[in-house]
């Protein structure tokens, strides 16, 4: 039987539901210590001195002096330290690290530091250092705007997001061989090993393990490179494991979150509702460092136009820096917040036409054989319409739409899309590797992709298990150590499936052509093991300009329509969502449960995103950075979900699968947020909290 | 200090003023209780003290002194609703499960879904938006009604 488009038994076994499953906190080494980061009390300005205030007796205690090779966390910039020598920029900046084996007796140092305090800028509109500026140009934007029977113009912002993956980042860093291993909850472990590797130097051994990890969204993207790199100057300093796991505090305060955006649509459209041309500028606040600003923003504007057909569209768009916390990768990666704007946009234009909301997308939704904004020609693999009609006939929305005008109940819909894979040349630059390795107990999949919850090891399985012919529970997994699997890129971008499943197929297909008519086991036993490894190679056609920004932005696209349905308290202005339809085509799905489980979940934290998660920010950093005060959606928050999958197979993903993991946080808030204005709340902003509403509330 | 633990007489020389799930994490070794907050919100701490859920992230251990726990080790891999959590995907990352299941064990048995939802309040999940973890519940209270009602209730599963 085939295990593609079963829900088969996970990987995982049994250890998550009986607490046997090992995460980072779990680890204990002998003669192991905690580590402890001291971080800045100001947003801008200069270190004078740092006096400790302690015995330092029995501590280890590291600062920028204690680097060996450089103090940058190499990423894309080399711009951030993992140590502050002289110059702050942002609250919370690591500063000095201790470490000690009694917990207690760590919290309770204290050390003093001095500062030479600078104005700081927190407005994004007013910071003039650009991290990163896109231009896309479609036509021409001015004069089509020119003849547009109508123009609409509006500003849309969105606030910080934090991940709340429920286990907060942590790593311990073991000294090995005159180097370091580092176990971690951690999704990117080769992402580690580049930025250690810099801050240790190429000389020392450097191994990464990725642990059981707590969830990620992005949280544990880049950040754990910082987190990583500090344990193992403490564990050098010291010769001793060291411990570092952040409490909720520290981890909301100093790791990274979603960016805030302002993004202003100006938009043409004749009478009978064709978009003619759209002006889009898009501006994140990439926070103090540049991290991956640059293609968060660029994943952000290349989704700005939304799914739709436009022949003259101009999109602008800068990531910018700030006094505050960098931001960084977080699910959807730019997507949800462009996509916000567009959709809300798109409903205030139906509001101008009197039009419904459903007709305006109908007229412009993209359709096979439409370009994008960046002259992508849509393929077959386009389901906008579909997703949109199947929506719109599963939750009744026309109806529901009419019965309910007047009443606090109301109901709105989003259509949006997401690109699979990193951006344009992206693919083309990783050199992604995966192996499949025959071996006494059976094949081995040998991947550096991370299991974070998603299912990688699962879906990575059954599609080994079905290209070579071999039943799914025969398929074994490697865990990620860097020391033993190869770099499969990083884990994020919706590519775990789409490119490193596509590489594992191939394998599994060489592997198959070797074996001939034998079972693994039966040429083992012949022949000896053997191994098969190869780079990913994006589709030939795919053409992309880095510098123009036109071309082919994605591969493939999946595509979503969210339908909301909530009640609005007339005196409170609390939002009940009653029941939310995600209709989702992403080509296959590989585990229909797991599958659901993502739509599900992000779901989920898009309906935080939109109404509940507000960051709090106060002179430069998070002021509400507990879970009392930051809430995320409970059991009591989340509605009923309706989730339809929708097939539409994809020739060059494994057994035609897209990307699913970010998709489904694009489109609930402007779903929830069009439902608002049905409700008569004209709401340009997420999250839609009660006060907010009460002050967009609909006149006497 | 003194009490049973997951059915086994226990006796810690812990300071009385300790955390219950430090206590469990670092003197037992018993590192299927999660500490996702620290504060009571997330509840991945939870464990059965007397059959109520409760943060051990809240409680110093003299609190416990005399009192029956229940950890997810306690229920030795052999509960349903184990096995359900994970064929159901209510488990995405895991870390809030074994939490989720000693909370969800507190429920009187044929729940109905505001039943469950309520009672799992406390907990949160931030991979599955709850849905699966509902069906996963759900499926346990219909298997156990099909068997005739045994072993729910409060101490379900306990040893």
């Amino acid at each position: 039987m085939p295990a593609v488009g079963r829900s088969v038994a996970r990987k995982d076994g049994i250890g998550k539901a009986t607490g046997a499953a090992r995460y980072v906190d779990d680890l204990v080494f002998p003669g192991m210590l905690y580590g402890r980061t001291l971080r800045s009390t100001i947003p801008r300005g200069r270190v004078r001195s740092v006096r400790l205030d302690f015995d330092p007796a029995g501590f280890t205690v590291v600062d920028h002096r204690d680097v060996p090779h450089r103090n940058v966390v190499a990423l894309i910039e080399d711009d951030q330290p993992f140590l502050v020598e002289r110059e702050v920029r942002h609250l919370a900046e690591p500063i000095l690290l201790l470490a000690h084996p009694d917990r207690e007796r760590l919290l309770a140092a204290r050390v003093e530091i001095e500062y030479d305090a600078e104005p700081p800028l927190f407005d994004p509109e007013r910071s003039d250092q650009v991290f990163k500026a896109i231009s896309i140009v479609k036509g021409d934007g001015a004069a089509a705007l020119a003849r547009a029977d109508l123009v609409i113009e509006g500003t849309y912002r969105t606030g910080h997001q934090e991940h709340i993956y429920i286990e907060p980042n942590g790593v311990v860093a073991v000294p090995e061989d005159g180097g370091v291993t580092v176990h971690g909850s951690i999704q990117c472990p080769f992402y580690v090993v580049k930025a250690v590797r810099c801050l240790l130097g190429e000389e020392r051994p450097l191994r990464v393990i990725q642990t059981e990890t707590g969830g990620g969204f992005g949280g544990k993207e880049e950040y754990p490179s910082m987190l990583a790199g500090h344990a193992a100057l403490l564990a050098l300093k010291s010769g001793r494991p060291v411990k570092m796991i952040y409490d909720r505090v520290e981890d909301m305060v100093a790791t990274t979150k979603r960016h805030p955006s302002i993004v202003r649509h100006r938009t043409g459209v004749t009478r009978d509702g064709r978009l003619v041309a759209m002006e889009v500028e898009v501006i994140l606040d990439g926070g103090a460092y540049v991290t991956l600003s640059p293609v968060v923003l660029s994943r952000g504007c290349i989704h700005a136009a939304g799914p739709y057909r436009c022949d003259h569209v101009a999109i602008r768009g800068r990531a910018v820096f700030t006094n505050t916390p960098p931001n960084g990768a977080f699910r959807g990666f730019g997507a949800p917040q462009t996509e916000f704007a567009v959709e809300v946009h798109m409903d205030r234009i139906a509001e101008a036409l009197g039009m419904d909301p459903v007709a305006l997308r109908r007229i412009n939704a993209l359709r096979p054989g439409d370009t994008t904004a960046t002259g992508q020609t849509m393929g077959a693999d386009c389901s906008a319409h579909q997703v949109l009609e199947e929506a719109v006939r599963r939750s009744e929305f026309l109806r529901k739409r009419e019965a309910w005008r007047g009443t606090n109940r109301a109901i709105g819909l989003s259509l949006f899309y997401h690109g699979a894979g990193f951006t344009g040349s992206g693919e083309r630059t990783l050199k992604s590797r995966a192996r499949l390795e025959l071996t006494p107990a059976g094949v081995r999949i040998a991947v550096g992709s991370t299991e974070i919850g998603q299912g990688t090891r699962t879906m990575h399985a059954q599609i080994v298990a079905d290209a070579l012919g071999v039943p799914y529970e025969d398929v074994l997994v490697a865990q990620p150590d860097t020391a033993r699997v190869p770099d499969s890129g990083p884990t994020v971008a919706s590519r775990t499936c789409l490119v490193v499943g596509k590489l594992l197929e191939e394998c599994a297909r060489e592997m198959r052509e070797r074996l001939g008519p034998l079972s693994p086991a039966e040429y083992h036993a012949r022949h000896g093991g053997f191994t098969v490894e190869r780079m990913y190679r994006p589709p030939d056609w795919i053409r992309w300009d880095d510098e123009t920004y036109r071309g082919d932005a994605y591969a493939t696209y999946a595509w979503g329509c969210d339908v909301a349905e909530l009640e609005v308290d007339p005196d409170t202005f609390e939002v009940r969502p009653l029941r939310l339809t995600a209709v989702q085509e992403f080509g296959r799905a590989i585990h229909p449960a797991l599958a659901e489980g993502q739509i599900e979940g992000g779901t989920v934290q898009g309906l935080g995103y939109a109404l509940l998660e507000r960051v709090v920010m106060r002179d430069g950093a998070m002021a509400n950075a507990q879970l009392t005060n930051y809430t995320i959606p409970t059991t009591l928050d989340t509605p009923e979900i309706d989730v339809v999958i929708l097939e539409n197979p994809y020739p060059g993903g494994p057994f035609g699968a897209k990307g699913l993991g970010e998709l489904p946080m694009d489109g609930p808030a402007p779903a929830v947020v069009n439902a608002l204005r049905h409700r008569g709340f004209d709401v340009r902003e997420i999250p839609a909290t009660p006060e907010l509403l009460a002050d967009s509330a609909p006149g006497p | 200090m003194k009490f049973t633990l997951n059915g086994v007489a226990a006796d810690v020389a812990a300071h009385p003023m300790s955390r219950l799930l430090d206590v469990l994490r670092e003197d037992l070794g018993l590192t299927g209780t999660k500490e996702g907050c620290g504060e009571g919100e997330c509840g991945a701490c939870t464990v059965l003290v007397d059959g109520e859920p409760v943060c051990s992230c809240l409680i110093p251990v003299a609190q416990v002194s005399g009192a029956e726990i229940l950890t997810i080790e306690g229920l030795r891999g052999e509960h349903p609703l184990q096995r359900l959590f994970m064929s159901e995907v209510g488990a995405q990352c895991g870390i809030c499960t074994p939490g989720m299941i000693l909370t969800a064990l507190s429920l009187g048995p044929a729940p109905s879904l505001d039943e469950i939802r309520t009672t799992l309040a406390g907990n949160l999940c931030r991979c599955t938006g709850y849905p699966a973890i509902y069906r996963a519940v759900m499926k346990w209270r219909e298997e156990e009604g099909r068997a005739g009602g045994h072993g729910g209730g409060r101490q379900g599963g306990a040893a």
